[in-house]
């Protein structure tokens, strides 16, 4: 009988605990994410004559760039009513409803897609509309896009805006289009469009026992390739300014950091110190030091601060353990992340940049590495193989003055390498769910998950604006 | 008038020359000589060899060639190098150990023919020379004489059974050293997939550093011990076991001129 309650004691306690746990989650994740998106009903652009075989994809880009914001939810195009409008003079006024018989529902008025109501009534119930054509204009492509608020009957007033696009008659120029007035629409619910934004990564595409570094578009357009050493070059970091390029490369032997300019591409100087490693680097939020990890002193790879051309060497952690990957606070400038096994398995601490005020942030559990600055400088996402077996990481984000956290992908492959997108809603890790390690990125409540990658081992993701 | 004249000399002058270059040209198999012409008159037809060739012309000792012929208006045909008497029209396989000559006579009632083909035989290259004599090279030392270190994870202390091999291994560097003067060796040190890849770099660097500082206090001259880390880039096995998560958590030699 003692037993039985003191067991119910500890389910108690247990159920307690994890009632706080996901009430904390939901709260950092709640912050993040916006809560519930609002509906909104994307009809296919029409497009005639040279104009035609970029409807396609401009529609398929406009529709996955509202969707990966988690600001609104498309509606489902199956549902739409056949004659959407193509333009602004196309719309009906919303005729009134006819008196209902006696006994019977009052008729829901219906214009086949040209009165706003028929996009607010079911079975589409969207809150918003956005329509348009693409046509040829001189030589460009011009895409005329708009956006009315559904449940406003004035036409006049339901216009949140309508713009002309230009741009030049390729695949590309139809994608550009498409992020463009997709930024549009998003930018009228405080959203920061993805649009323009950068995924530096590390792919073994080029050859099995090789990784160098590439370049994409942030939704895996445009995939490109930056180093040519045939070698591992890795660990990639962006400067603030997005004009340089720092990472780790074998391509001289022993591990060593190279900078490349990501305006010029050539390299610039870095004098690496006299160590046999010298890695993990890493920006200052003013972009003039680097901070990485060296074994300078003979034992143990530490914390340390140069120049951005590598002098002026200065010891940041001082410690008989390995401390890897420092991160400098984007909005402060002063706090740093770091990895540290000096308390037994690697977590994740923070230091003052001159090295003082060292605290470990995770608590101990499991393995714990990659922490990356959400750009408000308050949240980290990190990787921990809290509740897993050693290798099975999983990504989480932890509200860093709290100490909250939340876990945002639950155990499928290993994921790694958190790095936040420039709105602050978004993530890009690389995980191995397939067989191989791809690229995702998903939203921060670990909705709209997308593959970005598909050829070859991506890994290491940075994504900057 | 006169116009015409030197166009048409001109024109036959390149003709001579034409036929001139056509004379030139060697004949594609070696024609036979034209067969002697011995009192025709009253007998029956002389015999005509139509052909007789070699293919191929040229062999390497120990292929063969095939004779094939034609002849027409024979009473008896005849082809020497031991083949002996033959039908009118034939053909024979031959692997003639050296260049040889197979000379054909037909008799015919009006007259003889005659006709040769040569075989021409080349010897084959000689097989290629032995490789060089063995003489262990500093990749075979080090892989007969150096073993490598294994470590539990996350680990880089020495475990006790690499201690013996590490004893081992630092007499039989010294020896190398002694053997190869200019010769420096690489301690990479690797990790299992597991860790973190960044950690996995200061991980290794840590492994082969434990393992320097063993072998530099049993005498081993330290400026030719050179560590790097691989961390986990270079695994010598892919596979998520915990037999190939052992065999990746080591340091491994490399010996390098």
């Amino acid at each position: 009988m003692k037993k039985l309650v003191s067991f119910l004691t500890i389910a108690v306690v247990a159920l307690a605990a994890v009632a706080a746990w996901s009430q904390s989650r939901s709260d950092i994740v709640l912050k993040l994410s916006g809560g519930t998106a609002r509906k909104i009903a994307l009809p296919d652009f029409r497009a005639a004559g040279a104009a035609a075989p970029f409807a396609a994809v401009f529609n398929q880009t406009v529709f996955a760039d509202i969707q990966q914001s988690g600001l609104l939810e498309p509606a489902a195009k199956s549902f739409y009513p056949l004659n959407p409008p193509q333009q602004e003079s196309d719309l009906r006024a919303t005729p009134e409803p006819r008196p209902a018989r006696r006994g019977a529902e009052p008729e829901t008025p219906n214009c086949g897609g040209l009165c706003l109501s028929d996009w607010a009534n079911p079975p589409v119930e969207a809150a918003y509309l956005g329509f348009g054509y693409l046509a040829e204009q001189g030589g460009q492509l011009v895409a005329f896009g708009h956006l009315f608020t559904t449940s406003v009957t004035d036409i006049a007033s339901a216009k949140a805006f309508r713009k002309l696009y230009n741009a030049p008659m390729t695949e590309e120029g139809a994608r550009r289009l498409a992020h463009e007035y997709a930024a549009d629409i998003l930018k009228q619910f405080g959203g920061q469009s993805l649009a323009g934004s950068k995924i530096y990564f590390v792919s073994d595409r080029g050859g099995k026992g090789t990784k160098e570094l590439w370049t994409m578009d942030f939704d895996g357009a445009n995939q490109r390739q930056l180093t040519k050493f045939g070698s591992v070059s890795t660990m990639p970091a962006v400067s603030p300014d997005h004009n340089r390029l720092a990472f780790t490369t074998f391509a001289k032997g022993q591990p060593q950091i190279m900078v490349m300019s990501l305006e010029t591409f050539r390299y610039l100087p870095f004098l690496n110190p006299q160590a046999s490693l010298n890695a993990t680097p890493s920006f200052t939020t003013d972009g003039s030091q680097i901070l990485f990890s060296s074994t300078l002193d003979g034992r143990y790879t530490q914390i340390y601060s140069a120049n951005s051309d590598g002098t002026g060497v200065r010891r940041l952690s001082n410690n008989r353990a390995i401390e890897m990957e420092p991160k400098v606070n984007p909005k402060t400038g002063q706090d740093v992340l770091f990895v540290s096994g000096r308390g037994g398995f690697q977590q994740i601490y923070r230091m003052n940049l001159d090295g003082a005020g060292v605290e470990r942030l995770t608590d101990g559990s499991g393995e714990a590495a990659n922490p990356a600055w959400h750009p408000d400088g308050q949240i980290m996402a990190f990787k921990w193989t809290r509740g897993y077996a050693p290798g099975n990481w999983n990504i989480f984000i932890m509200d860093v003055a709290s100490r909250e956290t939340a876990q945002l992908t639950q155990g499928a492959g290993r994921n790694e390498n958190p790095s936040w997108a420039p709105d602050g809603r978004h993530i890009v890790f690389s995980s191995n769910r397939s067989g191989s390690f791809q690229l995702y990125s998903m939203l921060v409540d670990g909705t709209e998950l997308r593959q970005l990658t598909r050829t070859g081992n991506n890994t290491m993701p940075v994504w900057i604006k | 008038m006169k116009q015409g004249t030197v166009a048409t000399l001109v024109l036959m002058g390149g003709l001579v020359l034409f036929a001139a270059g056509c004379k030139k040209k060697p004949p594609v198999t070696s024609a036979p000589p034209p067969p002697p012409v011995t009192g025709t008159t009253g007998r029956g037809p002389a015999a005509v060899i139509n052909s007789f060739t070699a293919e191929p012309s040229t062999i390497v000792r120990g292929e063969s060639s095939t004779l094939r012929w034609s002849v027409a208006n024979a009473t008896e045909v005849t082809i020497d190098n031991g083949i002996g008497t033959v039908p009118a029209t034939g053909s024979r396989q031959v692997n003639p150990a050296q260049t040889a000559t197979y000379r054909m006579t037909a008799k015919g009632s009006g007259g003889d023919a005659i006709a040769a083909v040569t075989v021409a035989v080349t010897t084959p290259p000689p097989p290629p020379p032995p490789k060089a004599a063995p003489k262990a090279s500093l990749d075979e030392r080090m892989r007969t004489a150096v073993q490598d270190v294994f470590f539990d994870y996350d680990k880089s202390e020495v475990r006790e059974d690499a201690r013996a091999t590490l004893q081992r291994n630092a007499d039989a560097i010294k020896g190398i050293f002694n053997d190869f003067p200019s010769a420096v060796i690489s301690l990479e040190g690797h990790c299992d997939e597991r860790g973190s890849a960044e950690y996995n770099l200061g991980l290794g660097d840590r492994r082969s550093t434990s393992v320097r500082e063993f072998l530099i206090q049993l005498g081993v001259p330290e400026q030719r011990l050179k560590p790097i880390s691989y961390g986990k880039e270079r695994p010598f096995c892919t596979e998520a076991t915990e037999r190939c998560y052992q065999e990746n958590r080591r340091v491994h030699f490399v010996g390098v001129q």
